[in-house]
């Protein structure tokens, strides 16, 4: 079974044949333009030393995450990693509560309990990462093999790194849920740096995705950059695994716009690098297809950005109203009570 | 009541609890077709099903992490390490994932990791080990370790039904040793009670697992001597019974912290602090420990029952405790 590379998405029609229309498409950019938007305003407020801790984003694979995002149906879930802000953004996490996760404030999906984009919001079908990677992926595996078992027609998603692919638990994940057939798609953002680490020296094969046949499904690489031909890619593999097809190796190619964290100014990637892949910027190059095969005109475009504006202001403002945790509650929240258990993500 | 082996009142309570509530399901190497390494789930595929029995891959990591991300879906995973030193390698997903999963996420993680542990029969460094100390080093996890059979099913239940990330230590070493009288019915027993497994006023000797039994013949040695030890079973390290400890060393004056895990680190370490800051001016001698050396666990029957406490290692101790 030979990696199979993806094909660009080119016009209208191969957007409609593939479930999306005009709406959807404005709420893809719309979702870009927050994504980006929230780690911007994030990497000010880190500046100003409004955010403690460290502070990532995953610029330049905003599309990717996106384009995941919208392919998943209303009851599949998933384990969306630290440059996947856009999966948070599009199963409709709100702003202010990503603003209070960065600040530490009881507002944040984890109560101040842990930071950055170490979140998630169980009710929307996601479940937060750790910092171990890719430690996710044997839970999305589990939580396929849950489907399995109950018969449910839903699918999980698994992300992961090309740096962490190179350890123990992609493997055993991935072959358990080959194993079994699993409903469950596995996503590498591959964008080419583990911190400082090159491809080169992470993998020594040409695709992540080649190891799919190792496994006994199929992996495809597609260009992480164009949202729309991760989202055709995503849909396919998330119907295919909810119709008993079983697992898919999704690649997405994209490179890390800057480095790992804030702290880090990439000077071990090569200049032409990011001048390459400055030229294909996510959202710039959705924008102009919109211009070009979707009619998008510019009146649209600036109440758009006004809208997207004033949803950032907003919840910058609610997130500083979040307060901070009480240290009091702090021994309270290591253990759960059967009150806690069976609320609605578990069903 | 009827009269059950250790091994078979896990079975049992594995039995009950799957049938009773669909949600339970059982995963680990071997624990299908074959019926588990030491026949746990012996019939239980036949009944259950392959879905609801399911044997996985050599892969620690990933039947853990499952049964976490299957958790999370509201299904109630019990998986089993063929041995509990294996656990070494799912640690990642247990202590790092299952742990601090509702501390962060608010997500319950309610599994249970059953755990063949201990040694006595020479399985040698990697298939003898009592590794509960680690984890209960651990915030987010729970630690129980039964000493009968009417404690291992009742706190199979009770770990089953528990909402968080449970590490069911049963010693391997009691599985056919030990039997005793269990309720047919289901129940459960409470997280953080000791068992007075033997009564006694003269000294209290803290202890869980099959160290229970060790203390006990030791106590029943000392009782002809007419020096009286009470025995106290924690049955669960996460949450133990601190009161009921405490309380025991006011009354007897003297206390013996036993356990086969090794010394340094080990849980008895934590119970002794807890003596000392909270009831010192109770005692009437140093408290006492006996655990195994801090050496991996060895394979020659001669090395093995040196790292073992013994019967009459626990009698001298005792003794010490009488004369002081």
């Amino acid at each position: 079974m030979a990696v199979r590379e993806a094909e660009p998405v080119g016009s209208l029609q191969e957007v409609k044949e593939a479930g999306l229309d005009r709406e959807d498409l404005l709420a893809i950019y719309r979702n870009l333009l927050i994504t980006r938007g929230i780690e911007e305003r994030g990497h000010i407020l880190y500046k100003q030393g409004k955010i403690p801790g460290s502070f990532y984003t995953g610029r330049g694979n905003e599309g990717a995450a996106v384009g995941l995002g919208m392919a998943m149906g209303p009851n599949d879930v998933g384990t969306p990693l630290h440059r996947d802000m856009g999966v948070h953004i599009t199963r409709g996490v709100e702003p202010w509560r990503i603003f209070a996760q960065y600040m530490g404030r009881e507002g944040g999906p984890t109560r101040g309990r842990d930071g950055n984009v170490h979140m998630a919001v169980a009710e929307l079908g996601l479940h937060t990462m750790v910092s171990h990677l890719p430690a996710m992926l044997p839970v999305a595996t589990g939580m396929a093999l849950a489907f399995k078992i109950r018969g449910d027609r839903r699918v999980a998603v698994g992300w992961f790194g090309e740096g962490a692919a190179a350890r123990g638990d992609a493997h055993e994940a991935m072959n358990m849920a080959g194993v079994r057939q699993l409903p469950v798609v596995f996503v590498c953002d591959n964008n080419q740096w583990a911190y400082s680490t090159p491809t080169y020296l992470s993998y020594p094969i040409e695709h992540i995705a080649d190891r799919a046949a190792a496994y006994g499904f199929e992996g495809v690489v597609v260009d992480g950059t164009d949202v729309l031909a991760v989202y055709r890619e995503a849909r396919r593999a998330i119907e295919k695994a909810r119709d008993g097809g079983g697992p898919t190796l999704i690649e997405c190619l994209t490179l890390r716009m800057e480095g790992h964290a804030v702290h880090d100014d990439a000077f071990y990637v090569p200049k032409e690098m990011f001048e390459q892949w400055a030229a294909q910027d996510p959202i710039e190059r959705y924008r102009t297809w919109l211009y070009a095969h979707a009619g998008l005109t510019e009146d649209e475009e600036s109440e758009l950005t006004a809208a997207v504006k004033r949803i950032l202001n907003d919840a910058l403002e609610r997130a500083d109203e979040s307060p901070l945790p009480e240290s009091a509650t702090l021994e309270a929240s290591v253990f759960a009570s059967p009150e806690d258990l069976d609320t609605p993500h578990h069903k | 009541m009827a009269e059950m082996t250790y091994i078979q009142a896990i079975s049992d309570a594995l039995r009950v609890e799957m049938r009773r509530d669909p949600r339970v399901f059982l995963l680990g190497e071997d624990v299908g077709v074959y019926g588990g390494a030491f026949k746990v789930s012996l019939g239980f595929q036949e009944e259950f099903g392959p879905w609801r029995v399911i044997d996985t891959p050599l892969s620690e990591t990933a039947i853990v992490g499952g049964a976490t991300g299957a958790a999370l879906m509201g299904l109630r995973p019990v998986a089993e390490m063929q041995f509990a030193d294996f656990i070494s390698c799912a640690w990642d997903q247990l202590v790092t994932v299952a742990a601090k999963q509702f501390f962060r996420g608010g997500t319950p993680i309610p599994i249970v990791v059953r755990l063949p542990s201990g040694g006595g029969f020479s399985g040698g460094p990697f298939h003898s080990q009592n590794p509960e100390s680690s984890f209960a080093h651990i915030p987010g996890l729970k630690v129980v370790c039964p000493a009968t059979p009417h404690d291992a099913k009742g706190l199979l239940a009770a770990s089953i039904e528990d909402p968080n990330p449970v590490l069911f230590f049963e010693h391997k070493h009691l599985y056919r040793r030990i039997k005793g009288e269990v309720p047919e019915d289901r129940y459960t027993v409470p997280f953080g009670y000791a068992n007075v497994h033997r009564p006694g006023d003269d000294a209290t000797i803290v202890t869980w697992g099959a160290m229970v039994h060790t203390a006990t013949e030791a106590a029943d040695e000392l009782a002809k001597e007419g020096f009286e030890a009470e025995v106290l079973d924690l049955r669960t390290l996460i949450p133990w019974d601190k009161d009921r400890v405490l309380e025991g060393v006011q009354r007897c004056s003297k206390v013996l912290v036993l356990h086969e895990d090794t010394r340094t680190g080990g849980f008895g370490a934590e119970i002794a602090a807890t003596i000392a800051e909270e009831v010192f001016e109770h005692l009437d001698a140093p408290v006492k420990r006996i655990a195994a050396p801090d050496t991996p666990v060895p394979f020659s029957p001669p090395l093995e029952k040196a790292f073992i406490p013994q019967v009459d290692d626990v009698v001298k101790a005792l003794r010490e405790l009488a004369e002081y």
